[in-house]
């Protein structure tokens, strides 16, 4: 009966607690709570760091939302100023993506038109006609939100590699199956008169794409999220990375199905969006935090960015070599590379183009389904068993 | 027993914990729940699991995950080569044809002819101390497999069709670890408590370092440390882990140094990093800066 009344305690806490938490954007299921409250009552809640650490390991599941956690719990348990928390959150600043609200209504719109009869398929169609081929510069909102339908079309053919799953084989495969061996000796008395076999599997390789959020990508920014989306919510094992100032991950923001909804979430996450590139230092967190513990081993990374850098370009070089030698293919796709006359001038661009496998444009649907081939076709020159990596390193030249 | 207690029985067998993680370790024991590690490679994620198995004298079960892990590989698997023989035998000795099909069916999926993975091994433990399993590097299994470890390590039991469901009698001690090269499903977290371990502070490195690497030198041990926080700092390409501070300091012991030089630095560096631009960064930025920030009190 004694230890009813500091687990009544801490429960209430807990719950105040993780509902600060929650209003800060953590994700934490109601289990994590009762996990909590478990927690608290065996470290006891007199002990601050039992208190810290228990709420750590029981409420916290990813190292991102460390930094939010350690202010609430400040805020929560020694009450310093509530204002101070915002503040602390929102470091640098914030624009916000302009074209937003403008999709909401278009979309809005056009949901009720598809529920009032059939779309009017040819007038679309050649709306879709102009729409592939025009520049993502020049879309207006309404545009973009009918271009999802396009997006959507696009199929990410995985670039397939080896696994070390095992499949069923037709026949004389390379390895016995004995499972199955076994089980249909047992039908035939005990005589192993059917062999079955295996082989192994093969299965799409990841996709990495990191999109360039800053200023001068902003008229392309907002259409080529939409084909992350597409990609996402179109194929396994895809990831998307903002690139602005800092490094953002929205996969799980674009995992959403209603494609305004991802955004909206996606745009909510970024806090830098529409700011400055610093691509090099983008690149050095990628490559520090995901690229290298594997994510981007043997995986398609597409960078998707006009090239434009503030940054120092030999920064941008190195760590694009760094990614070059992870990746199974590395592909930039550059808006600005159909512009008459252009040359890859930018100073981070010519930095980073001795490591581009594939150097593509970006600037229309008819450019991306051309990228979505890119992906797939990755794997077209090493089918069956090469495994080396061949890359053609004479075509890269622009 | 509390988190000091833990961080003190950890110590006593050779892993230093700080706060963080031996509060995490404690709460894991009390509220028989998994725990989910995850940070850089050589922070000493693995290393958490043998201690923790060292201390409580509970067997060490460790399943490695790989691309393409299945149950056959993680749960159980039959010994399909002897079942084969088994059969033929039973042929021979013209059994097969006096017992009913079922009956030589029972005989072939009988618990002789099962082979225990790491998953079964560790929940059909029947000596007295719970073992420690020690899943390593769940981000490396597909997906589908998580959903196999989460009725696991919700029930602590596994059900063999063939023979009957096994239980654990007392739930093993798990450790996860992941190196997040994709994002555990949130429902396998859920079930887990999590800790995200970092790269030791300074003075926690240098106990590490003396613990084990017992002859070393007090002030070398220091020296080592504080090069490797400094080195750490400097970008590479992997940055050394714990595992990496112990070769080092290992190494020079051996040499005989007395304290960290260019010299003594310059013959040892392939312990500490293990790529050609890493080198090259660090004696671009000097070894002597090294020596200075190693040398710092």
């Amino acid at each position: 009966m004694t230890t009813t009344q500091p687990a009544r305690l801490s429960a209430g806490l807990a719950v105040a607690f993780v509902d600060a938490l929650r209003a800060e954007g953590i994700a934490i299921p109601t289990s994590g709570t009762i996990g909590y409250v478990d927690a608290l009552t065996a470290v006891g809640i007199e002990n601050e760091s039992g208190v810290y650490w228990s709420g750590r390991a029981c409420l916290i599941t990813r190292p991102e939302d460390i930094d939010t956690y350690d202010a609430v719990f400040e805020r929560f348990w020694f009450a310093t100023g509530a204002g101070e928390l915002t503040s602390s959150l929102t470091e640098e600043f914030t624009l916000a993506m302009d074209s937003d609200d403008g999709d909401d209504g278009a979309d809005g719109e056009r949901d009720d038109t598809q529920l009032d009869g059939p779309p009017p398929i040819e007038l679309r169609f050649s709306s879709a006609e102009i729409l592939r081929q025009k520049d993502f510069a020049e879309w207006t909102d309404a545009e973009l939100a009918e271009s999802q339908r396009l997006m959507r079309q696009l199929r990410f053919v995985g670039s397939p590699r080896r696994s070390l799953r095992l499949t069923p084989a037709p026949r004389s495969g390379l390895r016995l199956d004995l499972r199955r061996t076994v089980r249909s000796a047992l039908a035939a008395d005990g005589e192993p008169i059917r062999q079955h076999f295996r082989r192994r599997s093969s299965r799409p390789r990841r996709l990495v794409l990191l999109l360039d959020v800053s200023g001068s990508m902003e008229p392309y920014a907002r259409a080529l999220i939409r084909f992350a989306h597409a990609a996402v919510a179109g194929r396994q094992r895809v990831e998307v990375f903002a690139v602005g100032t800092r490094l953002t991950r929205i996969t799980r923001e674009l995992a959403r199905r209603d494609v305004d909804e991802a955004i909206d979430r996606a745009a909510d996450a970024v806090t830098d969006w529409s700011g400055g590139t610093r691509l090099g230092e983008g690149l050095r967190r990628f490559n520090r935090d995901w690229g290298q513990r594997g994510m981007a081993r043997g995986a398609i990374v597409v960078i998707l960015s006009d090239g434009w850098d503030r940054g120092d370009p030999e920064a941008l070089g190195e760590q694009m070599q760094r990614l070059q030698r992870l990746t199974h293919r590395l592909v930039w796709v550059n808006p600005l590379k159909v512009t008459p006359g252009y040359a890859p001038l930018a100073r981070g661009m010519a930095a980073a183009l001795p490591f581009v496998d594939e150097f593509v444009e970006g600037h229309s649907l008819n450019a991306l389904e051309e990228l979505a081939n890119v992906i797939g076709g990755a794997q077209d020159r090493r089918i069956g068993n090469t495994v080396f990596s061949q890359r053609p390193r004479e075509e890269r030249t622009p | 027993m509390f988190a000091d207690d833990v961080r003190n029985a950890l110590s006593s067998v050779g892993y230093l914990a700080d706060d963080g993680l031996s509060t995490a370790v404690f709460l894991s024991m009390e509220l028989h729940r998994p725990l989910m590690l995850e940070g850089d490679a050589g922070v000493g994620k693995t290393e958490l699991a043998k201690a923790l198995a060292r201390w409580t004298g509970g067997e060490l079960i460790r399943l490695q995950c790989y691309e393409g892990i299945d149950a056959a590989q993680a749960v159980y698997d039959w010994d399909y080569a002897r079942q084969l023989l088994h059969l033929r035998a039973a042929e021979a000795t013209g059994e097969s044809s006096r017992q009913t099909s079922e009956a030589l069916e029972a005989e072939l999926y009988d618990e002789r002819f099962l082979i225990r993975r790491p998953l079964l091994q560790a929940i059909a433990t029947t000596s007295g101390v719970p073992p420690v399993l020690l899943i390593d590097e769940i981000d490396r299994a597909d997906d589908e497999f998580e959903a196999y470890l989460l009725e696991i390590l919700s029930d602590y039991q596994i059900t063999v069709p063939e023979i009957g469901t096994f239980r654990a009698e007392q739930p093993p001690l798990v450790i996860l670890t992941s190196n997040r090269t994709r994002d555990v499903h949130d429902a396998l977290k859920r079930r887990c408590l999590y800790h995200w371990v970092e790269h030791p502070e300074v003075d926690r490195e240098v106990e590490i370092v003396r613990l084990r690497v017992p002859d070393i030198a007090p002030s070398l041990a220091t020296e080592v440390a504080q090069a490797v926080e400094f080195i750490r700092s400097l970008d590479l390409y992997k940055p050394p882990g714990i595992a990496e501070t112990i070769d080092w300091a290992t190494a020079l012991q051996r040499l005989g140094a007395i304290n960290l030089t260019t010299e003594s630095i310059s013959s040892t560096l392939g312990t500490v990093v293990k790529y050609r631009e890493d080198a090259e960064r660090i004696n671009s930025t000097g070894l002597d800066q090294v020596v200075e920030h190693a040398s710092r009190t």
